[in-house]
C-alpha cells in the first residue's frame, strides 16, 4: 500500500489537519506516505511536511491559479499522480477543502468515496458516522484505489520532526493539466472574506466555548469571548444561533458545520440538538450552562449548570481567572 | 435555461433513528420519510430563478423506489415543472447517482444543476462534485449565495474560515448549504394538483448504467453511548470540577 496525503495550507503553513490524515495513512500500515502540497510559492509548506514524521516524498505543485484551491484544477492533478506512482490510498482531511475535491477525484478515478473516516480496521476497512453521527458504518472498499476523507479530530497529529521526506517538484508535468482544467471548466476565483481571528482554530482548538439561541443576539457572544480568551479557547455556535444571525456561518459546530473535539466544550444557552451533538460529543469534557433543566445537552454533559446564563457566564469567567 | 434539481427521499430529520439489532442497518419500515433538508434548498433556489424570469424550466429528478415518487411530487408542489423518477429498490450510493445523472443531462440538457450537498442519512456530501467530474464542468460547492448574470453564475461558498466567490461559465453545478435560502410551503392546491402530475419514470437498465455498488456495508452499530448527565449546583464547583479534569 501507499498514500497519497493531500495537505491542506495556505501557502505558508501546513494547516494542522493535515498532520491528523497523516498519522490516519500510518494506521492502513503504508509502506510509503507521500504528501501533495499544490498552491502558489507553497515551497515552505513543502519543506514542513517533508519533516513530519512518517512522511516519504512531497510532491510540489507551484502555479498562481492554485493560490485558492479549486476542485477543478486540484483533482487532475491528482488522478495524473495516482497514474504515475501507482497510488493505493488517497486521503485528505475531510474539512470544507477536502471535502471539495475529492469525490470529484474519485468519480475521475470510477471508484467510491468514503467521507469521513473516523477509524481504519485495515487496508480496506473504514468505520464512519451516518445519520449524523446516532449510527456508525463500518464499510468494506472493494476498489483498488480507497479514496477517502478524514474525520481529524479522531486521530492524533503526527509529530512535525523526525521525517525525512524528499521534496519534488512536480510542475513540469502539472502545470499543463492545471491549465488545461481553467480551459475546460471556465472556473474562476473571484474574491474571499476570510473571518480574521487572533483565537486558535476553532477544529483544533483545547477549549472550545460555544452559544445557542439562548445567547439572545450576536452582542452577547462577546460574553462568550471573554470566557474563551480566559481559557485561550475558540468561539463556536449552534446552528439555532448562525440561523438566528448571531454569528457568521464558519462558527457553527454540528453535523452540517464543525466537528470539533477538543478538551474542554462549554455549551452556553444550547439546548442540545442532535445536529448539534453530533458535533462535539466527542469532546473530552463537556460543560452546559442552561437555565432549562430539560434541555438534553444535560444527558451529554459532565458539568451540568442549571443558570441563567448572563449571570452564570460573567462569575465563571471570575472565578476561573481567580483559581489560574 | 432549464435547471436540473437532484433530489433524495430520507428519514426525516427529527425522527430519532434506531439501528436494526442485526446490525445490517438502520430501521426505515414505518418511519416518516421527506425531502433531504438540503435537496428543498435546492428546489427553493431553483423556483426563485424561474421568478426572477432567469429559468425557464425546472425538472426534479429522485432515483429509488416506487415511494421516491412522493418526494418528486412534493419538488412539483412547491414549483418544479417536471419530474423523473429513476426506479430501482437496490441501494444507490452517490458514484452510481452521479453515472444516472450524467445520462439524464445528455436528455435533458440542463445548463445548471443544483443539490444539496450532502444527504441526511448517509451523509456523504459527493453527488455533486462526483458528477461536475464526470461531466468536466466547473462545480460550486457549500453555496449560500447564487447569482446569474448573462451566462455566468457567481456563487459564495462557504468555506473553512469564511466565505469566497467564485465565477462559472454555465453549464455548471451548485451545492447548497443552510444558508441560502428559507424553502417555502407548497400551498394544499398545489400538492393536490402535483398528485396528478406525470412522472417520467426511468430504469438504471433502460439508462444503461451500471450501479453496483464499490461499498459494502460490514456493519451499523450505535455510537459508544457518553456517559453524562452530571449536575452541579453553583458555579464553585463547575470551577472545582474542571481543576479535577486538570482544565485549568
Amino acid at each position: 500500500t501507499s498514500c497519497l496525503v493531500i495537505a491542506e495550507h495556505d501557502n505558508k503553513n501546513l494547516l494542522s489537519g493535515t498532520l491528523n490524515t497523516i498519522t490516519a495513512a500510518t494506521k492502513l500500515g503504508a509502506t510509503n506516505i507521500s504528501v501533495l502540497v499544490a498552491g502558489s510559492g507553497c515551497n515552505g509548506v513543502a519543506e514542513t511536511a517533508s519533516k513530519v514524521k512518517g512522511v516519504n516524498n512531497v510532491v510540489c505543485v507551484d502555479h498562481a491559479s492554485l493560490e485558492h484551491s479549486l476542485a477543478e484544477t486540484i483533482s487532475p492533478i491528482i488522478v495524473q499522480l495516482q497514474n504515475k506512482e501507482n497510488i493505493s490510498h488517497i486521503l485528505t482531511p475531510a474539512s470544507n477543502f477536502g471535502k471539495n475535491f475529492l469525490p470529484r477525484v474519485a468519480a475521475l478515478l470510477d471508484v467510491a468515496a468514503i467521507s469521513e473516516i473516523t477509524q481504519i480496521k485495515d487496508a480496506d476497512t473504514f468505520q464512519r458516522p451516518i445519520y449524523a453521527g446516532n449510527a456508525i458504518a463500518t464499510v468494506k472498499s472493494s476498489d483498488k484505489i480507497k479514496c477517502g476523507t478524514v474525520r481529524t479530530t479522531a486521530f492524533d497529529k503526527a509529530p512535525t520532526e523526525g521525517g525525512a521526506g524528499k521534496v519534488v517538484s512536480g510542475n513540469d508535468w502539472a502545470v499543463p493539466l492545471v491549465e488545461k482544467a481553467l480551459n475546460d471548466t471556465h472556473i474562476k476565483w473571484e474574491s474571499s472574506e476570510i473571518v480574521k481571528s487572533e483565537r486558535p482554530e476553532l477544529t483544533s482548538a483545547r477549549v472550545v466555548v460555544s452559544g445557542g439561541r439562548g445567547m439572545k443576539n450576536g452582542e452577547n457572544f462577546k460574553m462568550l469571548e471573554e470566557l474563551a480568551d480566559t481559557l485561550g479557547g475558540a468561539v463556536g455556535a449552534s446552528r439555532a444561533a448562525v440561523d438566528s444571525g448571531f454569528v457568521s456561518n464558519d462558527l457553527q459546530v454540528g453535523q452540517t458545520g464543525k466537528i470539533v473535539a477538543p478538551e474542554l466544550y462549554i455549551a452556553v444557552g444550547i439546548s442540545g440538538a442532535i445536529q448539534h451533538l453530533a458535533g462535539m460529543k466527542d469532546s473530552k469534557v463537556i460543560v452546559a450552562v442552561n437555565k432549562d433543566p430539560e434541555a438534553p445537552i444535560f444527558q451529554v454533559a459532565d458539568i451540568g449548570l442549571v443558570a441563567d446564563l448572563f449571570k452564570a457566564v460573567p462569575e465563571l469567567n471570575e472565578a476561573i481567572k481567580k483559581a489560574k | 435555461m432549464k435547471i436540473l434539481v437532484p433530489i433524495k427521499r430520507v428519514v426525516d430529520y427529527a425522527v430519532k433513528i434506531r439501528v436494526k439489532s442485526d446490525k445490517s442497518g438502520v430501521e426505515t419500515a414505518n418511519v416518516k420519510m421527506s425531502m433531504n433538508p438540503f435537496d428543498e434548498i435546492a428546489v427553493e433556489e431553483a423556483i426563485r430563478l424561474k421568478e426572477k424570469g432567469i429559468a425557464k424550466e425546472i425538472a426534479a429528478v429522485s432515483m429509488g423506489p416506487k415511494q421516491s415518487q412522493e418526494t418528486i411530487r412534493t419538488a412539483i408542489a412547491m414549483g418544479a415543472d417536471t419530474g423523473i423518477h429513476v426506479e430501482t429498490d437496490k441501494e444507490l450510493q452517490p458514484l452510481a447517482v452521479a453515472k444516472l445523472l450524467q445520462k439524464l443531462v445528455e436528455t435533458e440538457k440542463p445548463q445548471l444543476i443544483i443539490l444539496g450537498k450532502q444527504a441526511i442519512d448517509d451523509d456523504c456530501n459527493q453527488t455533486a462534485q462526483m458528477l461536475a467530474g464526470l461531466l468536466n464542468w466547473p462545480q460550486a460547492t457549500f453555496a449560500s449565495k447564487v447569482d446569474i448574470k448573462d451566462d455566468k453564475v457567481h456563487v459564495t461558498r462557504e468555506i473553512d474560515g469564511g466565505l469566497e466567490t467564485l465565477s462559472m461559465k454555465l453549464p455548471a453545478i451548485v451545492s447548497c448549504d443552510l444558508r441560502l435560502n428559507e424553502p417555502r410551503y407548497a400551498k394544499l392546491q398545489n400538492i393536490m394538483k402535483s398528485k396528478k402530475a406525470q412522472l417520467n419514470v426511468l430504469t438504471p437498465e433502460k439508462l444503461g448504467v451500471d450501479t453496483t455498488s464499490h461499498l459494502s456495508t460490514v456493519s451499523v452499530e450505535e455510537p459508544p453511548k457518553r456517559k453524562g448527565g452530571v449536575k452541579v449546583e453553583n458555579i464553585d464547583q463547575v470551577v472545582e470540577g474542571l481543576k479535577k479534569n486538570a482544565l485549568i
